[in-house]
């Protein structure tokens, strides 16, 4: 007997097939992973079974029972949890109000029971939440928590959670995972989404993968590994790109001297960064996320002016300059955050022009036609799945980046800034992305990498250095350094062990 | 079982909805038609068929939409970059106040000097009154929808100031200002109409919105602010300079919409100088998507719905109220049509 049973799922997106007759099986009691690259089915199949999507064809059994899912309070109703990547939380009422929203009876709100049960329940599965806080407050793992004690507390026996570990920081999936088995352990079913190998390898019993819409198999974790995954889920092994030999850098080409700023908050987010970046060198910044990397980025880029000390490009000072005289001065910027780098609703070529606007302007007008070509030329070169008239917010996650790899490299840089340019990549995508930042580095332009992906830095950097608390705790070769090292400087412990001695 | 699903409409649907809209209006209002004792089918009519039918009155629908036009125009530069300008109204009426007081100066000048100097000022007027609440929200943040909305309210007050005190009329008496020179007052298109430049002014300037918001590089820069104002910076945009300028520009355009009256219409400043045209331009600017064409074939059938109110309440003796009703009616039926072409009912 299965706790959910999913027989010939098929839905269809206008032309597209995003699921196509898919056999899923859940045994009471497993955590069964849902692997796949983006775009493989893996979410679009798990709404359908939530009843935010409907499947064309195919039906789904509970319990040996078939059942009819066509809303999220179905889906409650057969004792069916979700977690979405994007929470649905209130976040000016207590933990409490929103784990019991919508599942309260009669007129009368009793907010002390309320509080009671919702600990009570709380506890009985060993999650760690006050429920009195309010969700604004919290981090992003404990909102997380507090998504699964509301599936939870509708008595949920089968749980999904997308992509749970995105949002998450190391010890926040540490955290995360402790809970999870504990479910398991109470006798209940979860699906796990991701596209991380480890995690899955790490959290899971068995390891369903889709590929392109279709289910390629089913695989017990104890008989299989990463490599097999990998195979199954891109069609072909993959070992990553990673750097080759060693570099012989160049100058200096990047220099911060001193430079502090503060976040969005006012609170101080960089104190007294002093680095460099040669020519021909990836200089790695690594560290657990939140700890000045997104603020670093924004510096480096023009959108954010350091509120002390002194940045020099070449020997151009660029302390506070802004976004266009940074690309003036020959840097390079891939935005941060993908899909707030681009203009959703402009074309892959308007996107594509819009950094050198004053280049494609011929007596007063736009020439749309050079606008055109360029977005062509570089839709060719950068193997962009899109045609230059496609609005980019209907591009995928990859291919988003690929435009903005395209824009930041068309102009020949002297310096790339590259924060987190994999994340939520598929293998594909993030091999391409990795392959072009050191061809970057090899013809002798300096990059600076910044990655929560500790794996990510130690393939591609020539040096690494960690950041913890807006402060950088160390810089170190590439070639010496080890995870452990690291891992102990990106805690904070590393500078304590050293004050120690 | 029925599904609805967000999907665009297909063609033919789109270039029904106009009718359909009329039908569901139709059906809407016919009861409070029938209440005040007309026929329906008689009162559309006088709606949408009289006004056109004959050539005195389809030339006052191209009147009436003239400063919807300008006002339209306005508004869909401004929105385009993002910029919520909801104070067209007051900027129309710097423009007029500006085209009264160089119209009432400009005697000893001829038309060649007089019409272009006035509608400079009228735009220049139009930029200032937006340039308070544009510089509030580029250099402080502070929200356009609140300053340019209560600007409004400022300027009628300036207004009713100025007819009541330097201004008013020696002649009469009214508190409206002095006849604007002969040299001043716009040219009559069509002769013995009300169909002046301001017309021809009107769709000279729809041209050129067109062709800067898609075909320069400030429309684009202008387009990418109102559509990801975080990416365009990150582009390098000077985001506070493009939207200040699309905020000026948008002002000047709205006081040509006051120049037009006063120099084509009424000669005078008077306080009902503007019948909310800078309001209803917000509405054009909505349904003609800010697309400029589209922006125009909405103005002109507000101007069509506005001649045609008049004509039901004089040929049936219904209140001219009902008008109001009707056009109102159409207009929030038309607006959710449009949201709803987005979607397709589908049989699970």
């Amino acid at each position: 007997m299965y706790a959910v049973e999913l027989k010939g799922i098929t839905k269809r997106f206008g032309p597209v097939i995003a699921n196509n007759h898919i056999d899923f099986q859940l045994k009471l009691g497993e955590i069964q992973a849902l692997l796949g690259e983006n775009g493989a089915g893996k979410t679009t199949l798990m709404r359908i079974l939530y009843g935010l999507y409907h499947a064309d064809e195919g039906k789904i059994v509970v319990n040996d029972r078939e059942v009819q899912i066509r809303s999220p309070r179905d889906a409650i109703v057969n004792r069916i949890g979700m977690v979405t990547q994007h929470f649905t939380l209130v976040p000016t009422l207590t933990v409490a109000e929103n784990v019991a929203l919508g599942y309260t009876q009669g007129f009368h709100l009793d907010p002390k029971k309320l509080e009671a049960d919702v600990a009570a329940s709380a506890k009985r599965f060993g999650i760690e939440i006050d429920p009195h806080a309010l969700v604004r407050h919290l981090s992003v793992g404990e909102r997380q928590r507090v998504e699964i004690l509301k599936s939870l507390y509708r008595d949920a026996r089968v749980l999904i959670l997308d992509e749970p570990t995105a949002v998450l920081v190391p010890q926040e999936v540490d955290v995360l995972f402790a809970t999870l088995n504990r479910l398991r352990e109470d006798g209940m079913s979860l699906v796990f989404i991701s596209h991380k190998l480890y995690e899955v390898m790490a959290i899971c019993d068995r390891i369903s993968v889709l590929r392109d819409g279709k289910a390629v198999g089913t695989v017990e974790k104890e008989k299989t590994s990463q490599s097999e995954l990998a195979r199954l889920m891109v069609g072909r092994e993959t070992f990553g790109v990673t750097r080759q030999g060693e570099n012989h850098p160049g100058k200096p080409l990047l220099r911060l001297d001193r430079v502090s700023a503060v976040d969005k908050k006012g609170l101080p987010a960089l104190k007294n960064i002093t680095l460099e970046v040669c020519q021909g060198e990836i200089l790695g910044i690594a560290g657990v996320s939140g700890n000045g990397q997104t603020e670093l980025a924004q510096v480096l880029s023009g959108t954010l002016k350091p509120s002390s000390g002194e940045i020099r490009v070449g020997e151009k000072k660029l302390t506070g300059a802004d976004p266009a005289e940074f690309t003036a001065a020959r840097v390079g910027r891939i935005p941060e955050d993908r899909h707030g780098g681009v203009v959703g609703e402009m074309s892959v070529a308007d996107n594509l022009a819009l950094e050198n606007l004053d280049k494609f302007v011929r007596s007063g007008m736009l020439d749309r036609k050079a606008i055109l070509e360029n977005a062509k030329r570089l839709i060719a070169e950068y193997q962009i799945k899109a045609s230059p008239t496609d609005r980019i917010r209907t591009l995928s996650g990859g291919n988003m980046q690929k435009v903005l790899l395209a824009r930041a490299l068309a102009r020949d840089p002297l310096l790339i800034i590259a924060p987190q340019p994999t994340r939520g990549l598929d293998v594909g995508a993030t091999d391409y992305v990795r392959k072009k930042l050191l061809e970057q580095r090899d013809a002798g332009t300096a990059v600076l990498l910044v990655s929560e992906d500790l794996d990510e830095i130690m393939a591609l950097s020539d040096r690494i250095a960690v950041i913890y608390e807006g402060q950088i705790v160390g810089v170190v070769a590439a070639r010496d350094a080890t995870a452990e090292q690291l891992g102990l400087m990106m805690s904070g412990a590393w500078e304590v062990a050293h004050a120690e001695n | 079982m029925l599904k609805i699903e967000r999907r665009p409409a297909p063609v033919w649907v789109r270039a029904v909805i106009p009718l359909a809209a009329i039908l569901v209006t139709f059906i809407l209002t016919s009861i409070l038609i029938l209440v005040a004792k007309a026929n329906p089918f008689e009162a559309y009519y006088h709606f949408l068929i009289a006004p056109l039918s004959g050539q005195v009155s389809a030339i006052e629908v191209l009147v009436k939409s003239t400063p919807l036009l300008l006002t339209g125009a306005a508004v869909t530069f401004a929105f385009s970059a993002g910029y919520w300008n909801i104070g067209a109204e007051g900027q129309l009426l710097a423009g007029a106040i500006a085209a009264a007081g160089l119209g009432m100066a400009l005697e000893t000048f001829p038309p060649i000097v007089a019409i272009p100097v006035m509608i400079l000022g009228g735009f220049l007027a139009g930029m200032v009154w937006a340039a308070i609440p544009a510089l509030l929200k580029v250099k402080l943040a502070v929200d356009e929808v609140v300053t340019t909305l209560l600007m409004n309210t400022v300027i009628l007050f300036l207004i009713s100031f100025l007819l009541n005190g330097v201004w008013r009329d020696p002649l009469s008496g009214w508190p409206q200002s002095a006849q604007i020179a002969d040299s001043a007052i716009f040219p009559k298109l069509i002769p013995r109409s009300r169909l002046h430049l301001g017309f021809l002014l009107a769709w000279v300037v729809i041209g050129l919105i067109w062709l800067v918001i898609n075909r320069t590089a400030l429309g684009m820069r202008m387009r990418s602010v109102g559509m990801g104002p975080e990416a365009a910076r990150f582009a390098g945009v000077k985001v506070g300079r493009t939207m200040l300028t699309a905020a000026l520009v948008s002002g000047g355009i709205a006081g040509l919409a006051g120049v037009s009256e006063v120099a084509g219409i009424h000669y005078h400043l008077i306080e009902a100088i503007s019948a909310n045209y800078g309001y209803t331009g917000i509405i054009a600017a909505t349904l003609g998507g800010l697309n400029p064409l589209g922006v125009s074939l909405a103005a002109l059938f507000i101007g069509l719905i506005d001649t045609g109110a008049q004509s039901v309440s004089r040929a049936l003796g219904v209140p001219i109220f009902l008008g109001n009703v009707v056009q109102a009616t159409l207009l929030l039926v038309t607006l959710g049509m449009l949201l709803l072409q987005n979607y397709r009912i589908r049989r699970v």
